[in-house]
């Protein structure tokens, strides 16, 4: 929308009953700069009126760890499965299960936490689940940033590898992306997804390789375990960031094949029940 | 004619009533269980619809400034929800030529936490403008709300007042072709409406099309050439704002609902069995016949009930609440100051109680009544049954009303208490 005042020919907008899908891709670009506000206001906000701030962030992850360190390292003594102490096999994991633990309960929760703005204002919608996702992620960086030193100290270098690791940030962004905005939009119609979030993340900590090595799963299940995205998400990570570690094909299929398939339907039914939002929020 | 800026052409809105359950949201369980239910129920029990707007066409011209007026419940919000695109149509068609913004609610999209400051570029955003655009017109928008002094405080610490201005403030300052107004003008100080109602002219003068939704008669008659009447979701008069204001006051009068100032028991409310009930009640000038909702803080203001009785009663007492928004002033009760506590079968009694000049505060007061017998039973008590009135500050009184005019007096009285000074002489 430019300053100019009257432009010759303004816009023309049509209503009708049916929905048409022409034009949306140009109305979320028109509105681009509301997504990046809304995502802005998401950091802003969080840790506004808290002691620490921002070092919630970094004491989240770090305090999980310990707790995960201390259970499955040195508790059930696990085996690290490499040249690195068990701490690092822990964050390693953790690091992308926070990012979508968070990520997808935040986006999961948020057509409901903004049903004011929907009921009195128009905006693309698919602005509302995705924006969470945006702060999760910065969340991500930062204890990336801190995990950096914790590699370093301990002669981790993988090399090439490292240039892999995008990959399969992006694969776990499209995941909770996909799962936030399905959730979200299940959410508006039926309030059980409250308690069913919460309760999917407790169980996926532990579905999920994050306290522990995918090698202690046994080999005839493994293709069932690699079912869960998640598992070819982590072991993908610890692959780009520590020594001696092999890449593990099997799970390749969970990794790719479930995020995708997730977006896609997810988007679809959002998109078919988002006009009816406002109604029934 | 010049262009249509709306086209609205057989518009149609249905809610489904009977699909509203457990609190007007579905649990997975009544979903999983529905077809069960469907299997052993008649089968005709389709959900019950409402229809919200039922076939509506009409068209604004560019330029025009357009109010819509109606009962609750007939349409009026549907209809700009629709225009605005929150919700969608169940059939029919709209076009709108021009960038729409909408103003369903002030200060929509402002985060508590954030300050005044980054709130107008949330706002702002939300509204469809450009960081360029608010940046812009940033010092205008502080300037118009006149908050500049608390810009970088939450808006969670702003009184209510601040919170509306600078919400208005930031749609105000908008550049769009459309404009869709839903009754923010009810909110804020007197100065503050008038500040929002030249604004609006202004936009009108300027060419932009609006439309404006209002209970109040007052500045549809100032703002609006013509008016659209919605009733039971379809148009029944749409012409110039005179006559149709009229026949709006006559479909209220019939309905036996609320003009200013006066409110009168419904034909066939269940209360007219009661051992007695309020016929009406109304609040105007000493003096004066004609019920009034607007009056200055220099006036005195006169509420009278009328009583209804349909048996002897003893100990009959008529107690009234006056409230300042929702926050109650004072209750005052008949048996206090009269020695009339009895009322005869079928005798209709009028009971009239006067606040005096210079008492209350500038702002919205509403006045509810209880008829009980003392310490016994409560004869009527009906939370329909409230007359509103408006106090202003009067502004010929005071030397100082400039500086009344521009914040909000604290209090819900703002009596005319005796001052006395003189030269404190130490021997």
């Amino acid at each position: 929308m430019s300053m100019d005042g009257k432009t010759p020919s303004p816009p023309v907008t049509v209503i009708r009953a049916q929905q048409s899908l022409q034009g949306r891709w140009q109305e979320l670009f028109a509105y681009r700069e509301l997504f990046w506000v809304l995502a802005w206001r998401d950091i802003r906000v969080r840790y506004r009126q808290t002691v620490i701030g921002i070092l919630w962030s970094v004491l989240r992850p770090m305090l999980t760890m310990l707790i995960l360190t201390l259970v499955f390292g040195y508790f059930a003594k696990l085996p690290a499965g490499g040249s690195y102490p068990y701490l690092l096999l822990v964050f390693t994991g953790l690091l992308p299960w926070q990012f979508f633990a968070h990520g997808t309960a935040d986006s999961g929760n948020s057509l409901l936490d903004h049903s004011r703005l929907i009921t009195k204002i128009y905006f693309p919608r698919i602005f509302v689940p995705v924006s969470p996702v945006v702060s999760a992620f910065l969340d991500l960086l930062i204890s990336l940033l801190l995990l950096a030193p914790m590699l370093w100290w301990h002669g981790q270098w993988t090399g090439w590898r490292l240039l892999l690791l995008p990959v399969f940030l992006l694969l776990a962004i499209i995941l909770t992306i996909g799962a936030g905005t399905w959730l979200t939009a299940l959410h508006v119609k039926y309030r059980d997804v409250r308690y069913v979030i919460p309760f999917i993340l407790q169980i996926g900590l532990y579905l999920a390789p994050v306290g522990y090595d995918t090698d202690i799963i046994p080999a005839h299940l493994r293709w069932i375990y690699g079912l869960n995205p998640m598992v070819g998400i982590i072991d993908g990570f610890r692959w780009c960031l520590l020594e001696g570690r092999s890449f593990h094909p099997d799970f390749l299929p969970g990794m790719v094949a479930v995020p995708l398939l997730v977006t896609g339907l997810g988007l679809r039914y959002f998109q078919a029940t988002e006009r009816y939002f406002a109604d029934i929020l | 004619m010049e262009r249509a800026a709306i086209t609205v052409t057989n518009l149609t809105k249905k809610y489904r009533l009977g699909a509203r359950r457990t609190g007007g949201y579905l649990t997975l369980r009544d979903t999983l269980s529905r077809p069960l239910h469907q299997w052993f129920r008649a089968p005709a029990t389709a959900a019950r619809q409402l229809a919200a707007l039922q076939d509506i066409t009409f068209s604004v011209g560019e330029g025009e400034v357009l109010g819509i007026i109606g009962r609750n419940g007939s349409g009026k919000s549907t209809l700009l929800k629709i225009l605005s695109r929150i919700t969608h149509p169940d059939a029919g068609e709209v076009v709108l030529r021009g960038r729409v913004s909408a103003l369903l609610e002030v200060g929509t999209g402002f985060h508590p936490e954030l300050t005044g400051r980054e709130n107008i570029y949330l706002s702002g955003a939300m509204l469809g403008m450009t960081r360029r655009d608010i940046r812009a017109r940033f010092d205008e928008i502080v300037d118009f709300s006149g908050v500049e002094t608390f810009l970088d405080t939450p808006v969670k610490h702003f009184s209510s007042g601040m919170y509306v201005r600078l919400g208005f403030s930031v749609a105000a300052h908008l550049e769009t072709e459309i404009l869709l107004v839903d009754e923010v003008l009810a909110v804020g100080d007197l100065e503050f409406q008038r500040k929002c109602l030249g604004k609006m002219d202004q936009a009108a003068r300027s060419g932009r099309t609006s439309l404006l939704v209002s209970h109040n008669l007052g500045i549809i008659k100032s703002l609006c050439p013509r008016t659209l009447l919605l009733d039971k979701g379809s148009i029944v008069r749409y012409e110039e704002t005179e006559p149709v204001i009229r026949h709006y006051q006559q479909l209220v009068a019939a309905s036996g609902s609320l003009q200013p100032g006066h409110w009168s028991l419904p034909a066939d409310h269940p209360a007219s069995r009661s051992k007695a009930y309020l016929l009406d009640m109304t609040v105007r000038r000493p003096g004066e016949r004609q019920p009034q909702d607007s009056f200055l803080n220099s006036d005195a203001v006169t509420i009278s009930f009328t009583v209804q009785a349909t048996q002897r009663l003893q100990r009959f007492t008529l107690s009234m609440d006056l409230l300042r928004g929702h926050d109650p002033v004072l209750r005052s009760r008949q048996v206090d100051t009269t020695d009339r506590d009895t009322l005869d079968a079928g005798e209709q009694v009028v009971f009239e109680c006067t606040l005096p000049a210079w008492l209350l505060n500038a702002g919205n007061y509403s006045v509810r009544p209880i008829l009980s017998i003392h310490c016994v039973e409560t004869l009527f008590e009906d939370p329909d049954a409230v007359v509103s009135f408006r106090v202003a500050h009067d502004p010929s009184r005071s030397a100082y009303h400039q500086v009344l005019h521009e914040s909000n007096h604290p209090g819900a009285v703002f009596p005319s208490l005796s001052w006395t000074v003189y030269h404190n002489d130490p021997t």
